[in-house]
This record gives structure tokens, sequence and C-alpha cells, in this order.
């Protein structure tokens, strides 16, 4: 059975990775109830409200299938879909999913007139390349293990922060990359595990 | 490109990006603190800070201003989703305010009484990202042209009537429709005749869609109404007077986050819909004199 990775469709910026996958000839589906989280091959939690994504998968009893979904298949968080990733969040409205060894702290840069896009290296890019990254509202991590792989971070203005990370087939992003239009990293992602199948016609 | 051109529309990008992270979920209106929590409580992915609910606005009459910042601060302290805030068409000083106050996003709102009956805000200028309302494809084009990172079709704000959001939203799919059927030669003439800057018309012929996503507002009061708008092609909900002026609000407000949710799913739709306490009575349109419609407003 031909599996699709699934993308969380409680709020947010869905449609927006569900196009990077048709983009990339990869079979997508939208995720609101357990019963089609089982269908699904991958998952991406997107960006939107981590609040209100996090009340949202308690009140969709979607918290327990997903955390046993994670045990064996792989998870990707962008942004507010990052801090669900994280065992510890700096504010207690949000009960993350626990599956990364990180503190995430929200809304780390301020209101959306602090907003900011800036290039980053990613480790796993060929060399000299950049990848224009859109940080909206976007969190910040701290107390992060040495479990987990750093593969780029935002050295803009002279910080020096994590901004993609790895563990096992686990990504977590606090940046966008499905407003880009760019594939590489979900195309990286994809890369790092073996069921999944290309799909002729993308729904 | 120039740099500042490059800025301007990096500046775009990021706003529009904002939009799109509240997409599929629903904005409440809130007028003080305790309404802003039982909205985030509910799930609401945004709340919008003012003084009046529409439907009071239009029951107390007078002039309808921006909001006191100091009430619209003491919610973004209350609340971690995005606070949004409306200033009057065209009160380019109100919406300086608001930006200088940090809400996440400034409606330039046809709710409020028009400070400039001839020109809106010209809301590149600011950093903020703006949602203005819309009751057609060329209101929609003007108001990005102008800089807009949101659209919404406006319904009839307090209301509590679900036919004008219909009617607008409507409007809007089936002109951009239209325009992908036309061909190249075509277009500068449906720009005239529109009143929208040529290459957004272009844009609309060549996708289908607007620019920046396109949210529905004005008379949303049930689940169903949230159902409807969403599976006509509205990609997120604002509520205004709906919520709170029904006699259960924090049932009310989830029951309808999770309709916005499940908009293609009839179970889901049954199951929240049953066993809510009375909405809002609302109005009939014929009750609603012309000259109080607030749809009107937007040149």
């Amino acid at each position: 059975m031909n599996k699709a990775v699934g993308v969380l469709a409680l709020q947010g910026a869905y449609q927006k990775h569900i196009d990077i996958l048709g983009a990339l000839n990869i079979a997508a589906q939208t995720v609101r109830t357990s019963h089609e989280l089982a269908s699904c091959c991958a998952l991406i939690i997107p960006g939107g409200e981590s609040t209100t994504i996090s009340l949202l998968i308690q009140k969709n009893s979607l918290y327990d299938p997903i955390k046993i979904f994670a045990e064996n298949h792989p998870v990707m968080g962008v942004c507010a879909g990052m801090i669900m990733m994280a065992t510890e969040v700096d504010d207690d409205r949000v009960t993350p999913l626990g599956l990364m060894p990180f503190k995430a702290l929200r809304n780390h840069y301020g209101a959306q007139v602090h907003s900011f896009t800036t290039d980053i290296t990613m480790d796993f890019d060929s060399k000299g390349q950049t990848f224009p990254a859109i940080f909206i509202r976007a969190p910040g991590v701290d107390k992060v293990s040495s479990e987990v792989q750093v593969l780029a971070r935002n050295v803009n203005k002279n910080r020096n922060e994590a901004v993609i990370l790895k563990k096992g087939q686990h990504m977590a992003l606090s940046f966008h990359p499905e407003l880009t239009g760019d594939t590489r990293i979900h195309n990286y992602w994809l890369n790092n595990f073996k069921q999944v199948t290309p799909h002729a016609s993308i729904k | 490109m120039n740099n500042l051109t490059d800025k301007k529309q990096n500046k775009f990008s990021i706003n529009v990006g904002l939009a799109e992270m509240l997409k599929g979920g629903a904005i409440m209106d809130v007028t003080n603190v305790e309404q802003a929590k039982i909205a985030e409580d509910a799930g609401a992915c945004a709340v919008m800070a003012l003084e009046r609910i529409p439907a009071d606005i239009r029951r107390d009459g007078g002039v309808a201003r921006m909001s006191d910042p100091e009430m619209i601060q003491a919610i973004k302290d209350t609340v971690s989703i995005p606070v949004m805030a409306k200033c009057r068409i065209g009160h380019f000083a109100e919406a300086q305010i608001l930006q200088a106050l940090e809400v996440d996003f400034i409606d330039e709102s046809e709710v409020l009484t028009p400070a400039d009956e001839t020109n809106h805000i010209f809301k590149s200028d600011f950093k903020v990202p703006f949602v203005c309302g819309a009751t057609n494809l060329g209101e929609a084009l003007r108001r990005i042209g102008e800089g807009a990172a949101m659209m919404r079709t406006k319904g009839e704000a307090g209301s509590g009537n679900i036919v004008e959001a219909v009617r607008h939203m409507r409007n809007l799919q089936d002109e951009m429709k239209r325009l992908t059927t036309l061909g190249k030669e075509q277009l500068m003439a449906v720009a005239k005749e529109h009143g929208a800057p040529f290459d957004l018309v272009c844009y609309v012929a060549e996708h289908g869609k607007l620019p920046v996503p396109n949210f529905s507002a004005g008379g949303i009061a049930t689940p169903a109404d949230a159902a409807l708008v969403r599976q006509l092609g509205a990609e997120a909900i604002f509520v205004g007077s709906g919520i709170f002026k029904s006699d259960d609000p924090a049932a009310r407000a989830a029951a309808i986050v999770k309709a916005t949710t499940h908009f293609d799913d009839p179970a889901v739709l049954l199951e929240v819909s049953s066993g809510l306490q009375p909405g809002m009575k609302g109005l009939e349109m014929s009750e609603i004199p012309e000259e109080e419609r607030l749809a009107v407003r937007g040149w």
C-alpha cells in the first residue's frame, strides 16, 4: 500500500507544505484525525499558532496517537511545530509532544514587527549555498541535548542560534521553508528515510 | 530590483507569511481581558481587540474610533496568540499608533467610522501587516495594491446574518474564476472595469486566486456558518458579535473553532452544532437601512 506524507491540518500553513511535497512528487494528505494519521508514513507539523495547535491536538484526541506514531515514523516540526517537538516549553499553555530533547522558547523575537528574513547555511547543503530563511514570530531554543544535531544556525547580527535540529528521523525548524517554495529542506528530510513512495497523482 | 524595493518586497513576504500562519483558524473579536482569555482557551488563532463589538457599535451609534491603546496592551499582556486591532479607513495616524504599540496586525476596518472618504492608508509604508475588507475583486486588488497582506470579505458586521458574507465570497470567487478564462488581450479592459492594478489582475488571471490569503468576516454566528464560508473558499474566519452576543460564549467559541478545522466533515459539524444555547438574535437585512450598512464603506 502506498502511504502518503501527512500534514497536520488543525490550523496553520498546512497547504504550503502540501504544495512543496507536490513539487517533489510525493503523495501528501491532510491529517485531522487519528484515523487519517494511521494511513501516513511520516508527519509534518506546520507553522501556525503554537498555543492553538497544542490545544487543538488535545481537543481532537491526537496527542497520544502522534506520540506513538513518532516512535517509528519521521516527524518534522516547523515554527509552532518545532515548539510541539520539544520536551520543554517556556509557556505552560503549550503541552509539547516531547519528541526531541530541547527547550523551546515561544515567540523568541517578539511581535510581528520584529519578524525577519536572513540567509543561512545548512550542513547538509552544497558548499557555498545559502537558504532564504523566513522567521515569523519565531521560537528560539535552549538546553539542546547532545543527542540532537544542529544542522544550521542563525549567525545574523552576532547571533548564534540553532535553527535546524535533527535527531534520528525527526527534524525541527524555527523558520518557514514552505513559504519560499524551495524544496531542499523537505527533500533532505524525506531522503533520510525510505518508506516514502513517490506518487504520480498528487492531490 | 533596487535595494529599497527588495526590502519592501521582503517585508511584504514576511507579513503575508503571518497571514499564512493564521489559515484554518478562527479570529475572534474581544473587548476585554476576560473575553480574550475565553477566545484563546477555545482555540482562537488570534484576537481582534476593540472597545465595542460591531453589534454594539450599530446599536449605540456615534463615531467609532481606534480603541484605547491601554486596553489593547492589557489584552496583549494576557494572551500569547497574535493580537489585531482596528483603525479607521484612511486614518494613518491611528495606524502609526497601533504600529508603535506593536500589534501583530492592523485591520483598516469599515466597522469604524471612516476618516477619509476618498483614500485608504498607503499600507506599504508600514512594517506591521494590514488586513482590509472587500465586497468584490476590484476592491480587494486595490487594497492589496496599497499593501494589504490579508483580505477578508466583509459580510455585514454585527448582523448575525451570513447572507452578505456569502454574497461577497461568491462575488469574489466568481470574478476570479472568470479572469482565468480570459485571453491576455482582455485583461487591461478588466483592470479598467474593476478599477484594479493591472499587474494584480494578471496575477489573478494566472493563478485563479488572490496573491494574499483571503478570510471571511461579517455575520458568522454558528458552527455551520463557519463551515459554509470555509467550503465557499474562505481560508480562515473572523467572528465578531456572534460569540459574545450569544448565551454561551465559551462553548460556542470552541464549537466554531472545531467547525472551522473540520469544515468538510459533516459528522464533526453535527457533533459541535448540537446542544448549544441560543445564538445571537441577528438582523434581517431589510431591517438595516442602506445608510447604516457597513459593507458599503471602502473605496
